[in-house]
């Protein structure tokens, strides 16, 4: 009988009251001629319509574009209570905003001369190093880099031990597997694969390769949860997402992320089942692994961020950024708590992490420097030079005696501090040689005595 | 060129004067605490406000600025500020033997105005950063392509806006080809090639041999034009585009500046823009797009499911309880003063640090599981999940619940962790097995579940995932916390391992890598005592 009206058309620039009316219009010319009598009466008024619409109209077309109506309202109205549930939030947290933490950290002893030196080179990489993991057993390291290779360092004794080639450059994200049997990796591929290592070397790494996570866009950050069967990817699609390593099943997405998600770290508690992940929207957010929700979010910095890297005790955690700072969020508080910056720092930071106590922050920056910042008290104690392109990775070996840093110089460092303790400069053999002449001078003094 | 230098130029002038009416803006390094005086503070914020209310002359400012722009906005703010008349460094034309130099600053007034300006205690930092500046083609030695910054008394020229990088050049091999032709065309000593130059001019020739007139012809009207302009002028310019050259086609060896980071590239100022060409050239084959300027990746427009999504994820938010910043504060105060001396890099390891004394023996210490150190041992009082996480802490607190016959509680928990780091496909049974041995009538070890965790654990099982025991694993974990480890921490087992470390590590010798331990250890031995022992032992 009616044919189906065809929904006003998206001429929105008119006030919704005359859109109704149009489609009002249009709906009366279809109607019998006797019905048509009666819509003429009820053409003016803007609520006779609505009901007009009721009685005669099977099924309402009209009511279809007061529904659209509806939801562009809607969504006016939603934006604003959203806006103004944000603002009563800021207020709620300001109010438990009593002190700052450099104020309370003031009664805490201070660090003192802190002088850092790098005692391990690593060259191999024939082009810019993009990211490193450490192993469990506290030496071996693995990294990536441009040029699509992922070697395998004994960061010890400096040796390679093992390499792959990827078929695709730019391998932005590479992780070491808890067991140390295997690692992952992935970037431009849009993919992380998963490598066993062998201790055989003449054994043909990329044939065992296992495709594990698959996105649609590259491939940041991985990194394995508590076992070799897990892992956690973040990608330039905006989601991160854990999958199941043996049969390369999506476990669990996560999405929530406005823009590129650039970097995650899992929470160090054996029982959490929390990560915090960051990116280009300028937000951190804390994820349940679980439900794949999230369960707070942190928006303060000004630019992307680059790094997150939780705190030891897992209740905070700190975030690097291409504003050049480096901030310390608190779980339990809520909000951000400390930032960490310099006049003198206008490069952006690109990794961070922490010391095992949790007292020191070393951020590598663009600027091809570390800087090392006094948690607590939010002054900078060190400055480490001696790269010579960007620090793009930095990681804290597992047991806390040195970091780790990749740069675009295509090389990789690890440095630990420097005592200024006389006697640790001495080297091993000659110290123990004259300790034990010394010793025998006194042993022999003691006796004759 | 040279009329497009001086529009920027003329335009350089207009901009100064607006920028001081700019409202001040916040400023997130104004919150720093820096352990300063107050009147250096107020120096400090003044003149950052200062540096942060004036605009940099090439980019309008918009919400979505890619990194490289916060970067380059920062340090044109910081070079608009060294250049100005009161405020800035003295730029003068210096004489030297038959010729004057223009517009040249020195190093040393450079590194000191940084150092003032910026708040730098250390020259090296106030060179670095100043050669960072220079290499990303802000300003330059006039006598070096190599740019950086030294604290002495070379000169240094500013670089006109017009080659600014945050204009975001990408200058083609034709532009180069252009520039080093139009180079040794003109018989200038200080315009003679570098090595490197003629080796890229001889290759840029075979590359271009076909259009290669083209270039010519380009060279020599870019000559014409420059040899209608003042000496001086020309001195200054020359040395600009010079510089401007070292930054997008640097010396061998250096870093290249205008490397970009890939996954950066996609929110580029100029997204759907075409390379400009630095000399004007309209060119066929030119116009093509540059391969790093993909269509920028915009963020997601918020629908209203994702609004209707924040809403509820704020009402949560609003009902979350939080502490007080005072407590958190303690907090994170008490547990890094309880872990210092853990950390390697505040307390110095014993025996020593692997990669300071390329000795590995704290590795193996650590690794041997018979000599747990004392130190590691009083870690393990911390917290359950400290003594949990070390494998020797873990088995020494099953042996004390296997003597109280309540090593089940462990042992499940142990499982339940176990089953969320298997395969996927292992899980369902894994989980059945769990409930077996745990959980079930008569299971052979049975734990002790509060009904209510119970009843919703074997709701779990009925989809079982490797979430199932949640509930019940949170539940045992609070039991063994409050009740198995508190009296673990009392019992022989533990306090002997505590106590008996001490004296052990007192008497024991062993290898001393470290001068100062042997000379605390000789002290001793004066006394006496150490020595004492020493002889009984060998």
């Amino acid at each position: 009988m009616q044919d189906p009206l065809p929904p006003p058309s998206s001429s929105s620039s008119a006030s919704p009251a005359c859109d109704v009316i149009t489609s009002a219009v249009h709906s009366a010319s279809c109607l019998s001629a006797v019905d048509r009598r009666r819509t003429n009466t009820y053409t003016h008024t803007h609520t006779h319509i609505h009901t007009h619409i009721y009685l005669y109209m099977r099924p309402p077309p009209g009511a279809m574009a007061t529904q659209e109506l509806q939801i562009n309202e809607s969504l006016a109205h939603l934006k604003t209570e959203s806006e103004s549930l944000k603002t009563k939030l800021e207020e709620e947290r300001a109010k438990l905003h009593d002190v700052e933490l450099h104020q309370v950290a003031e009664k805490v002893e201070g660090l003192g001369q802190f002088v850092m030196k790098t005692r391990r080179t690593l060259k191999g990489h024939g082009n810019k190093v993009l990211c490193m993991d450490w192993c469990k057993d506290k030496r071996r390291i693995v990294s990536s880099s441009q040029d699509g290779k992922v070697i395998v360092w004994d960061a010890f004794t400096t040796n390679k031990e093992h390499a792959v080639t990827m078929p695709c450059t730019w391998v932005m994200a590479c992780a070491y597997a808890p067991s140390g049997c295997a690692v992952a990796c992935g970037g431009l591929d849009n993919k992380c694969s998963v490598y066993p290592l062998s201790l055989d070397k003449n054994e043909n790494l990329a044939a065992k390769k296992k495709s594990v996570a698959m996105h649609t866009n590259y491939l940041s950050a991985c990194s394995f949860t508590n076992s070799d069967m897990q892992i956690l990817t973040s990608s330039g699609d905006g989601t991160c997402a854990l999958w199941d390593v043996e049969s390369g099943q999506l476990l669990q997405s996560f999405h929530g992320h406005a823009a590129d998600v650039l970097c995650l770290d899992l929470a160090p508690s054996e029982t959490g089942n929390t990560f915090v992940s960051g990116g280009c929207d300028k937000k951190a957010n804390v994820w349940d692994m679980r439900s794949g929700q999230c369960i707070q979010s942190f928006e303060t910095h000004e630019s992307d961020i680059n790094s997150v890297r939780y705190y030891p005790s897992g209740d905070a955690f700190a975030s690097g950024s291409d504003d050049a700072t480096c901030r310390l969020y608190d779980l339990r508080a809520d909000r951000e708590v400390a930032i960490y910056s310099k006049e003198s720092i206008i490069f952006g930071v690109s990794s961070v992490d922490f010391s095992l106590s949790g007292r020191l922050l070393f951020g590598g920056y663009n600027d091809y420097t570390i800087n090392v910042w006094d948690v607590l008290k939010g002054t900078r104690v060190s400055i480490l030079f001696g790269h010579e392109n960007r620090v793009s990775t930095l990681r804290v070996s597992p047991d806390g005696t040195a970091f780790c840093t990749g740069s675009w110089d295509h090389t990789l460092r690890v440095s630990s501090s420097f005592s200024f303790s006389l006697f640790s400069v001495i080297s091993l053999s000659p110290e123990v040689l004259l300790t034990h002449c010394v010793f025998f001078f006194f042993f022999f003094l003691q006796i004759w005595a | 060129m040279a009329e497009a230098l001086q529009q920027q130029q003329q335009q350089l002038e207009e901009d100064e004067e607006q920028p001081q009416q700019q409202p001040q803006q916040q400023s997130s390094t104004e919150e720093t605490p820096e352990p300063d005086d107050g009147a250096k503070e107020n120096i400090k914020t003044t003149l950052s406000r200062s540096l942060l209310s004036m605009r940099s002359m090439s980019c309008v400012e918009s919400e979505d600025d890619s990194p490289n722009m916060i970067v380059y906005r920062k340090i044109e703010d910081i070079v608009t500020c060294i250049q100005d008349e009161t405020e800035g460094v003295p730029i003068r034309t210096v004489k030297s033997f038959m010729t004057k130099i223009p517009s040249v600053v020195t190093g040393t007034d450079i590194v000191q105005w940084l150092m003032k300006n910026l708040s730098i205690e250390d020259p090296v930092e106030a060179m670095h950063i100043g050669t960072l500046i220079a290499a990303q083609g802000y300003f330059f030695p006039i006598s070096d392509h190599v740019l950086s910054l030294k604290d002495d008394g070379a000169f240094y020229r500013f670089q006109a806006p017009y080659f600014w990088p945050s204009n975001c050049w990408e200058p083609e091999n034709t532009d180069y080809a252009i520039y080093l032709c139009k180079r040794t065309m003109q018989n200038k000593t200080r315009l003679e090639l570098a090595d490197y130059e003629a080796e890229n001019l001889a290759r840029l020739q075979r590359a271009f041999a076909r259009k290669w007139e083209f270039i010519y012809m380009q060279a020599e009207a870019q000559v014409k034009i420059d040899r209608k302009k003042d000496k001086t002028e020309r001195k200054i310019l020359d040395s600009q585009e010079r510089a401007f050259w070292d930054v997008h086609r640097p010396v061998p060896g250096c870093v290249n500046t205008t490397e970009m980071d890939i996954r950066k590239c996609r929110r580029m100022k100029n997204p759907h823009r075409v390379k400009k060409s630095v000399y004007g050239l309209v060119e066929e084959g030119t116009q093509s797009q540059s391969p790093t300027h993909t269509p920028s990746h915009l963020c997601r427009k918020g629908t209203k499911e994702d609004v209707e999504k924040e809403i509820l994820f704020l009402n949560t938010q609003l009902d979350r309880h939080c502490l007080k910043m005072s407590k958190v504060a303690e907090s994170l105060i008490s547990y890094t003063e309880q872990y210092m001396e853990y950390d390697p890099f505040i307390t110095a390891p014993e025996p020593s640090n692997p990669w300071t004394s390329d000795d590995p023996s704290l590795w193996d210490l650590e690794n041997s599981i018979r000599e747990p150190s004392q130190q590691r041992v009083k870690k393990w009082g911390f917290s359950l999940e400290e003594a949990l996480k070390d494998p020797v802490g873990q088995d020494l607190f099953l042996k004390f619940l296997e003597s109280e016959f309540s090593s089940e509680n462990l042992r499940f928990w142990l499982a339940v962790q176990d089953l969320k780091r298997i395969p996927q496909q292992e899980v369902a049974q894994r989980a059945q097995d769990i409930w077996a041995e745990f959980l079930a009538e008569g299971a052979p070890s049975s734990i002790n579940l509060d009904s209510h965790s119970y009843e919703r654990t074997s709701q779990n099982l009925k989809d079982p995932g490797r979430y199932s025991y949640e509930d019940a694993q949170d539940h045992i974990y609070k039991l063994m916390k409050s009740d198995s480890y508190t009296r673990f921490l009392r019992s022989n087992v533990y306090q002997d391992l505590l106590m008996a470390k001490k004296k052990q590590f007192e008497t024991e010798q062993g290898r001393r890598t470290s001068l100062e331990k042997f000379t605390r250890s000789v002290g001793k031995s004066l006394t006496g005592k150490r020595l004492t022992g020493l002889m009984q032992s060998s």
